[in-house]
């Protein structure tokens, strides 16, 4: 890492993993989960996400000396909406079909806690360079969870990978369904999203007993 | 019978957490204890009570497209549809505030009870969730805006009632060291959600379907309410038939 100090790199690094914002910050959830029965529409959520906590970040961290403590949910919430509906428009205008999947969980990025969590915890008190960073490493964590569920979720409930059919076709029974697989379309329904992440949650914190919980 | 319809739909079939996730990060958080649970869970449905109303008003009157007609037939070309985000937030925002100044002013004792939650709510995604679901899903009249504000608002108090239950419980249990706190309380929560799709079937009403399997349950739903539309439809015809 020539272009950032060893500091720097860990802002990055540590919420990828072992400050994940989903599975230890809990944060981030409400929004998270409907929409990770694709894996196309966990990635643009990723990166929806991205682009706002890293430009909010930098924005509040610009104004934090002249922001008001007393009104400053009220400004975060106004910076964080005004982001938002920059990535609900460019969506609306380029991934239309992707838009109405996704739905109100466009906006619901406003009162994602990451968002507000990372406001309040980290942009109030650094500077905008850290805070960019620190935005793209909590926004990279979390992506990269919505990624992992929403890749097991579409492999095993409709046998595809970005809408190709990975498994073979499941009307001509080719590849996998020819030996008798069938797809779950359990899967699919919201409620196998929440046990997926508690299965990652087990296995992240069975690799690390540092992080469990006496309860 | 339509009030009685949403009603029964948002608390149990579309429940804001187990159908759609909404409000999961307090959810999580502040259900450690029942006694918690219920302030926090009072405070939800107290605000969305008060804010899905009005941000209907506000989308009715301001937002949708050609909201403006009022104004003059000048205005009628206007769709200020993009703003509703940040205005239905800053609705949100506002009104938690006044709501605190309100209950702090005149009930001192349920003030003490929620004092904490209150300020909480403004970033709980079940309300900002309610009121996009209530734009996004066309509800009709304010009275429904209201029931749906409410019974939404039930649904959430519910789950985060039956969790934080569980969670007291379950300390007495042998969860392996792993699992401890926050993954056992997904798996719990997926495990109660899978139980409340059941509810899936209620509406279908005297619609014999019982071997219908859970995913055409939603389909089955909207087919019962085709058809229904269309026997009034029907009705409406075969009246005016009639005078004639």
């Amino acid at each position: 890492m020539g272009l950032l100090s060893k500091k720097d790199a860990a802002l990055i690094k540590d919420p990828l993993f072992d400050n994940n914002p989903i599975t230890i910050q809990v944060l981030g959830i409400c929004s998270a989960l409907a929409i990770t029965a694709e894996l196309k529409a966990s990635i643009v959520m990723g990166l929806s996400v991205l682009f706002v906590l890293g430009m909010g970040n930098v924005v509040i961290s610009l104004m934090r000396n002249i922001i008001p403590s007393k009104i400053r949910i009220i400004v975060q919430l106004v910076v964080v909406a005004a982001l938002v509906i920059i990535v609900d428009q460019v969506l609306k205008a380029f991934a239309y079909e992707l838009s109405k999947t996704l739905s109100v969980f466009v906006g619901l990025i406003i009162t994602n806690c990451i968002i507000m969590g990372r406001f309040e915890a980290f942009a109030l008190g650094n500077g905008p360079w850290k805070a960019f960073l620190d935005g793209i490493g909590n926004a990279g964590g979390y992506a990269i969870i919505l990624v992992i569920i929403g890749f097991f979720r579409e492999l095993l409930g409709s046998g595809t990978l970005l809408g190709f059919q990975v498994l073979g076709d499941p009307i001509a029974k080719t590849g996998v369904y020819a030996l008798g697989y069938e797809n779950n379309g359990f899967m699919l329904l919201s409620p196998m999203a929440l046990i997926v992440v508690g299965l990652i949650i087990w296995v992240q914190r069975a690799r690390n007993p540092k992080l469990q919980e006496s309860h | 019978m339509e009030h009685l319809e949403l009603f029964f739909k948002s608390i149990f079939i579309d429940n804001m957490v187990f159908a759609t996730f909404l409000g999961m990060c307090s959810y999580l958080a502040v259900s450690k204890k029942v006694s918690t649970a219920v302030g926090l869970g009072a405070a939800v449905i107290f605000v969305m009570a008060v804010t899905v109303p009005m941000n209907w008003l506000l989308d009715q009157y301001l937002l949708r497209d050609g909201a403006l007609a009022w104004l003059g037939p000048e205005y009628a070309d206007y769709n200020l549809g993009f703003l509703s985000f940040i205005l239905f937030i800053a609705t949100i925002a506002t009104m938690v505030q006044l709501v605190e100044i309100i209950v702090e002013k005149f009930a001192p004792a349920l003030y003490n009870s929620l004092g904490i939650f209150l300020p909480l709510i403004a970033v709980n995604c079940a309300i900002l969730g309610g009121s996009l679901f209530m734009q996004s899903r066309e509800i009709p009249s304010l009275a429904l805006a209201f029931n749906y504000g409410i019974s939404s608002g039930i649904g959430w108090f519910l789950a985060i009632l039956a969790i934080a239950a569980i969670r007291e419980k379950i300390r007495y249990s042998n969860v392996p060291p792993a699992l401890r706190g926050l993954g056992i309380t997904f798996i719990l929560t997926g495990l109660m959600a899978i139980g409340f799709m059941s509810f899936g079937g209620m509406l279908t009403g005297d619609n014999p379907v019982p071997e219908a399997p859970v995913e055409e349950t939603a389909t089955v739903v909207e087919d019962k309410k085709e058809e229904l539309k269309e026997e009034k439809r029907a009705d409406v015809i075969s009246y005016n038939d009639l005078n004639k």
